[in-house]
């Protein structure tokens, strides 16, 4: 009856080779490729550099200024522009600029990714079928498996460091990009498409006059998705050694420094509120002429 | 305006078309030639049957009436003449060309230049406004942008919305935005327009006054119009000819004239009873056909309404009155009987005996029955109705 208790499992010494010949597989794998593949993501690695410096290494009053122009220039609204500079001066009072400013770098440099990988593929899941049947799996994979979990080859094969991180922080954060945008242009009204092909439309013309206009406020939901996702992972990927915020919540963790910790919480907390509002009232502004209906 | 209508007319020719929905459809054409009907079909294979063996002929520069309820496949049909459908066999001849053999390029050119639609939920792209939505088919085109507002902009003003170009559909009534919709039709100037029940959405007022707008402007442009509608008396008004589908089958096509004098069957027949037959139908279809006599002083022309002539005649003093063409020569005379005799509805389709479908011309019909028949018949159906 022993069988009944424990369940029946493959043998120790087959399950230890398997393991082990996977193990030993990836292993010299990375040996044999690692610093090709590396040097595949080096323009990643300056643009991530290039992307810190700029926002680092320029006067705080500039890029305050420049953040306070953005919301403005998305929102159109005072009571969200003020938001955003208040919360900023009081993350730079609390000595938090500099790190708040690493985190933000990368978060603009994942969604920049994510945008531009995760639009193209929507766009082609919204024309197939297929594809949308065999990337969805893929999708759930990637959402639900424990970020810790792919970290181990990402770094294993590109060691610590921003690259991997923003390798990990995409592979999290890019599912809502690819299935807003895939949704959109599946929600686009047939008989718009239908007139659209009854005045002589090529597919580029039909995509870019009809639905991707039309999509777009689905599409900025994903981008939305996106960031607030990005910020999730922003004090696991500063385990592999991503700078910015994470990193004192780690080591507020590890000495058990509670107010380090609260501080640097709250800078994350006050930054996804901006990213989160701006690109809202962005996406109901590109709404406008839903408005307005004739009563 | 001169420059808007010089697209010389397109006609368009639909030879055997057929359409049968489902998988396997071409499998299936010879059974429905061979005379399966659509419920054998469907209950047989599972394929519905759109259309059967359709042959319309369509001249340029007219109104053509496609008219049926709802599931007769007149939505169907119009959309096979710029291949929104794929037919499962025949031809649509426009201009020489069967539209149907065309390749995806050229059927590409042939919508932005040949074709304009109007669709009876508009179809307007919601976040264009009134004028670049109008625009759009020239954009399509590749025109330069000053050329497209130029003619978007005319066209704009000569649908009556003018002060409205920045608005967004959402902010117009459905009757402004179906205007946009023909706006943007007439502004790619196709010889062909082809209108989808484009006012059955709007309210009757409204649907009257567009019926207006488009027989005004065609006065201008002359296009080849297919207009598909449900409702009969729109048909009549608009239609130079009609053509009545009934599951997925043409069962009369001709005049406005032809249709009320002689309807095919009794399907048709009880459509036309609740027609207001005296504001439709043309002296030159009831009068008694005269040898041409000298010019008659007191006289009415050919296409005045029955209406129209019976207070002509009562004007007067006789009991009848000259029917003169248009250059004022005699050609028959119409008499208050006859008139009475064509406005009350036909007992049956038998009354005339004429070949379903025919096309007769509008001079050689045989003079109405007496007046006392008519009435008995309208009698003997009141009371058994």
């Amino acid at each position: 009856m022993d069988w009944l208790f424990s369940f029946p499992h493959m043998p120790d010494d087959t399950l230890r080779v398997v393991k082990k010949s996977i193990d030993d597989g990836f292993r010299s794998f990375t040996r044999a490729y690692g610093d090709s593949i590396e040097a595949l993501f080096s323009p990643l690695q300056s643009f991530l550099i290039w992307a810190e410096r700029l926002l680092t290494q320029t006067p705080w009053p500039v890029v305050l200024i420049a953040f306070a122009a953005i919301a403005w220039l998305a929102s159109r609204s005072w009571k969200i522009t003020a938001g955003t500079v208040l919360t900023l001066l009081l993350i730079g009072y609390f000595d938090m600029w500099t790190d708040t400013m690493r985190t933000v770098s990368m978060i603009f440099v994942c969604t920049v990714i994510a945008i531009v990988v995760g639009i193209p593929l929507g766009i082609l899941m919204a024309r197939s079928d297929r594809l949308r049947a065999s990337v969805n799996p893929i999708l759930d994979v990637m959402q639900t498996m424990p970020s810790f979990v792919y970290l181990i080859p990402v770094v294993m094969l590109l060691g610590i460091g921003r690259v991997p991180g923003v390798i990990a922080v995409v592979i999290y954060a890019i599912p809502p990009m690819i299935r807003l945008t895939d949704l959109g242009i599946r929600l686009v009204d047939r008989d718009t498409l239908e007139a659209a092909d009854a005045f002589g439309s090529s597919n580029w013309q039909k995509l870019w006059k009809v639905q991707l206009p039309l999509a777009l406020p689905t599409i900025m939901a994903g981008i939305n998705q996106t960031i607030m996702m990005a910020l999730a992972m922003v004090v696991i990927a500063s385990m592999i050694g991503v700078q910015g915020l994470g990193q004192p919540v780690l080591k507020a963790i590890a000495n058990q420094y509670f107010t380090l910790g609260v501080f640097n919480g709250l800078a994350i907390v006050g930054i996804a509120i901006i990213f989160d509002r701006v690109s809202q009232a962005y996406g109901r502004r590109l709404q406008k002429y839903r408005e307005a209906a004739h009563g | 305006m001169a420059d808007m209508g010089h697209t010389a007319g397109l006609g368009i020719e639909i030879r055997h078309l057929f359409k049968i929905f489902g998988g396997r459809a071409k499998a299936h054409v010879e059974d429905v030639r061979a005379g399966m009907t659509k419920a054998e079909l469907l209950a047989r294979t599972g394929h519905v049957l759109g259309l059967r063996d359709i042959n319309i002929s369509m001249p340029a520069a007219g109104i053509q009436v496609i008219m049926g309820l709802s599931g007769s496949g007149k939505s169907t049909l119009i959309r096979h003449i710029n291949r929104l459908i794929e037919p499962t066999a025949g031809e649509v001849i426009v201009g020489g060309t069967d539209v149907v053999r065309m390749s995806d390029r050229a059927l590409r050119e042939f919508r932005r230049h040949q074709t304009a639609m109007v669709f009876q939920k508009f179809a307007l792209l919601p976040h264009r406004t009134v004028l670049d939505n109008t625009v759009y088919g020239l954009e399509v085109q590749g025109l330069p942008r000053a050329k497209q507002v130029d003619a978007a902009m005319r066209w704009i003003e000569r649908v009556g919305l003018k002060g409205f170009e920045a608005r967004y559909p959402n902010q117009l009534s459905g009757g402004m935005q179906q205007r946009v919709g023909l706006a943007r039709a007439l502004a790619n100037d196709a010889p062909i327009l082809l209108m989808d029940e484009a006012y059955s959405a709007l309210d009757p007022l409204i649907r009257t006054d567009m019926q207006t707008v488009l027989l005004d402007i065609q006065k201008e442009i002359r296009k080849t119009i297919v207009f598909i509608t449900h409702d009969l008396d729109e048909a009549l008004r608009l239609g130079d000819r009609i053509a009545i589908l009934r599951d997925g089958e043409v069962i009369q096509q001709g005049t406005p004239q032809d249709i009320l004098l002689r309807p095919a069957d009794a399907y048709i027949a009880n459509f036309v009873k609740e027609v207001n037959r005296g504001r439709v139908i043309e002296v030159r279809s009831v009068m008694t056909p005269l040898a041409e006599g000298p010019l008659a002083s007191d006289a009415i022309p050919a296409d005045t309404t029955l209406e129209a002539a019976a207070e002509a005649i009562n004007r007067g003093d006789a009991d009848a009155i000259d029917v003169v063409d248009a250059d004022g020569r005699r050609i028959g005379r119409i008499s208050l009987r006859q008139i009475v005799a064509a406005m009350v509805t036909p007992a049956t389709h038998g009354n005339v005996p004429q070949p379903g479908g025919a096309v007769g011309g509008a001079g050689d019909e045989p003079p109405a029955e007496p007046l006392l028949e008519t009435v008995a018949k309208t009698a003997v159906r009141a009371q058994a109705g």
